[in-house]
């Protein structure tokens, strides 16, 4: 008798853990820089839709665009936009990428709060990142080498700062390489030679942004282009959206959605 | 009945023994077959030797010569530090310490090995980085000398407990010899224990050298990922496990910098594989010499 009641009770709660399958679900993802506003519209989404079912992960812009051309995603997340290379790929596996552009990123350049730079043209942030210069002093600053942070040359923030700031040239060699927008914050400021470069959205008081040819980094100048160094930050999917996977990209466009994309540090379309 | 059971118990058992040679035999196929295709881009001469590492470049340069050269730095600098840690807690908790002290200690130097790796990280990347920066002047704490001394402590408790292990080998006839000819402690222990126990120590310091280069999450946190021959303790270098690992999750899959990561990765399997036999050699040597095996 004991049996059979708690089969009964068993087999209730597999039903009730069940019932949540039914759900529509979307699976995102790709770019950690992108995952925040992912994350957060995803949470907020699912919390008015209780038939939504959407799951984030994280694993870098390629891994976001690679699981669309695999079809192991609905949504890729990435900071940059898709390779010719990774294109041929997708049209070989019969997919259809479609760009959608969610959210504006400005990368910001940042030393250490004990720096006197007020300011680096364009040509001097290249300089001092390819390698041409290597001491405060010749840029106006104190007699301190110059320490330059910048991410693992697979991140999305690195192929767009080498993009935007270095024409394509090649980082120093001798540049130290943090894993995050956060570590390369937190190296920047501890070490008073440092300079690194981040999403705008990891500006703090513990470290100083510089204006580049003249133009501080914000949310303002971003958006209008005046910034040099910003970017736009995508959602691919295969072919048109549809069903769950529109209604929530709307979402993420709306209004509330860039509100969304505002909170988590990134400038949004308007 | 009993030999049926017997039966089935020995062919358990010799399954589940043959099965690692399974994995070790299918790992060692797909990093040759996920590393291969590289090396119709890059010859391997290149790829060993060459000086600039540039995976994402158009053209790219895949030459591991710096991190080649960083992971023997560091792991060089590590065994500075773990050898003397380990060996001579392994001898004192061998030769001097009391059955009681033993008893607390041997536990103690062990729970060093349970502390994960990433704590170790974290430790070196907010606390002994930012020290050593202050403390010698340099431009940035996250060099090869702050991975050394992390990765050092993390060998010690491998170096310590295989060197012990040595050491209690070292049959107690041989010291009492050596006490019977008048020969004082320190003399026993370094003309009579540590020859005795060489090799066995030898094994102890080469494992914790495989344990050193091959630890990963401690130098992606501290060691600073500067792809450039080392050429001092203050440089930032990046040591092969930390380029795979930074570098794996956005490689694109089935692109040349993927197979290039593989072939690294091909590369620090046989540098720790020759390290195993050599230790295995060293160790097979030292129990002929002792008697304690044919």
């Amino acid at each position: 008798m004991r049996l059979i009641r708690r089969s009964i009770v068993m087999a209730g709660l597999l039903l009730a853990l069940a019932a949540p399958c039914y759900a529509e679900k979307i699976v995102m993802a790709g770019s950690t820089t992108v995952l925040p506003i992912a994350q957060k519209a995803a949470e907020i989404y699912m919390q008015e839709n209780s038939s939504a079912d959407i799951s984030v992960r994280g694993g870098g812009s390629g891994v976001g665009i690679a699981s669309i051309i695999d079809g192991t995603c609905d949504i890729g997340n990435a900071s940059r936009p898709i390779k010719s290379a990774e294109l041929e790929k997708a049209a070989a596996n019969g997919r259809d990428v479609k760009a959608h552009v969610v959210a504006m990123d400005g990368i910001a350049v940042i030393v250490n709060t004990s720096n006197s730079i007020e300011g680096l043209s364009k040509k001097q942030l290249k300089d001092i990142f390819t390698g041409a210069v290597s001491n405060w002093s010749k840029l106006g600053g104190s007699d301190e080498k110059i320490v330059a942070i910048s991410r693992d040359s697979s991140s999305g923030t690195f192929e767009a700062f080498a993009t935007l700031a270095l024409d394509g040239a090649k980082v120093r060699s001798d540049a130290v390489l943090q894993a995050s927008n956060q570590a390369v914050a937190s190296t920047v400021a501890r070490t008073p030679g440092a300079i690194g470069y981040v999403g705008l959205g990891y500006i703090t008081p513990s470290v100083k942004a510089l204006p580049i040819n003249g133009t501080m980094p914000s949310k303002t100048t971003v958006l209008t282009n005046k910034y040099i160094l910003s970017r736009p930050l995508f959602m691919y999917t295969n072919g048109a959206p549809s069903g769950l996977v529109k209604e929530f990209l709307d979402f993420i466009k709306s209004s509330r959605g860039q509100q969304i994309a505002d909170e988590e540090g990134f400038v949004a379309l308007r | 009945m009993v030999n049926f059971k017997e039966r089935v118990y020995k062919w358990l058992f010799t399954i589940l023994a043959f099965s690692s040679l399974v994995f070790l035999a299918g790992i060692i196929i797909v990093l040759l077959s996920e590393s291969l295709p590289i090396f119709s881009k890059v010859s391997v001469f290149k790829f060993l030797f060459g000086k600039s590492w540039y995976p994402t470049y158009e053209p790219a340069e895949f030459g591991i010569l710096p991190l080649i050269l960083a992971s023997l730095w560091v792991s060089a600098g590590a065994m500075a530090v773990c050898v003397p840690l380990g060996v001579g807690s392994a001898l004192y908790l061998n030769e001097i310490a009391s059955y009681r002290q033993k008893a607390v200690l041997k536990p103690l130097i062990e729970v060093l090995a349970s502390v994960p790796s990433i704590v170790y990280g974290f430790f070196g990347m907010v606390i002994l980085a930012p020290f050593l920066q202050g403390f010698f002047h340099i431009p940035i704490g996250l060099c090869a000398l702050s991975a050394s001394l992390i990765l050092g402590i993390m060998a010690t408790p491998t170096v310590c407990s295989i060197a012990d292990d040595a050491l209690s080998y070292v049959p107690n006839s041989f010291r009492e010899a050596s006490f019977a000819v008048g020969a004082d402690r320190w003399q026993t222990l370094t003309r009579v224990v540590i020859p005795a126990a060489g090799s066995g120590i030898s094994t102890a310091v080469i494992l914790g050298m495989s344990r050193a280069i091959g630890e990963t999450m401690t130098v992606l946190m501290v060691a600073g990922g500067a792809a450039v021959i080392p050429g001092s303790f203050f440089d930032p270098v990046r040591p092969m496990t930390a380029a795979i690992a930074a570098e794996m999750g956005e490689a694109p899959v089935g692109g040349d910098h993927y197979h290039a990561l593989f072939a690294i990765a091909l590369a620090l399997f046989a540098v720790t594989f020759i390290f195993n036999i050599i230790a295995e050699m060293i160790s097979r040597r030292f129990r002929i010499k002792l008697g304690l095996s044919g």
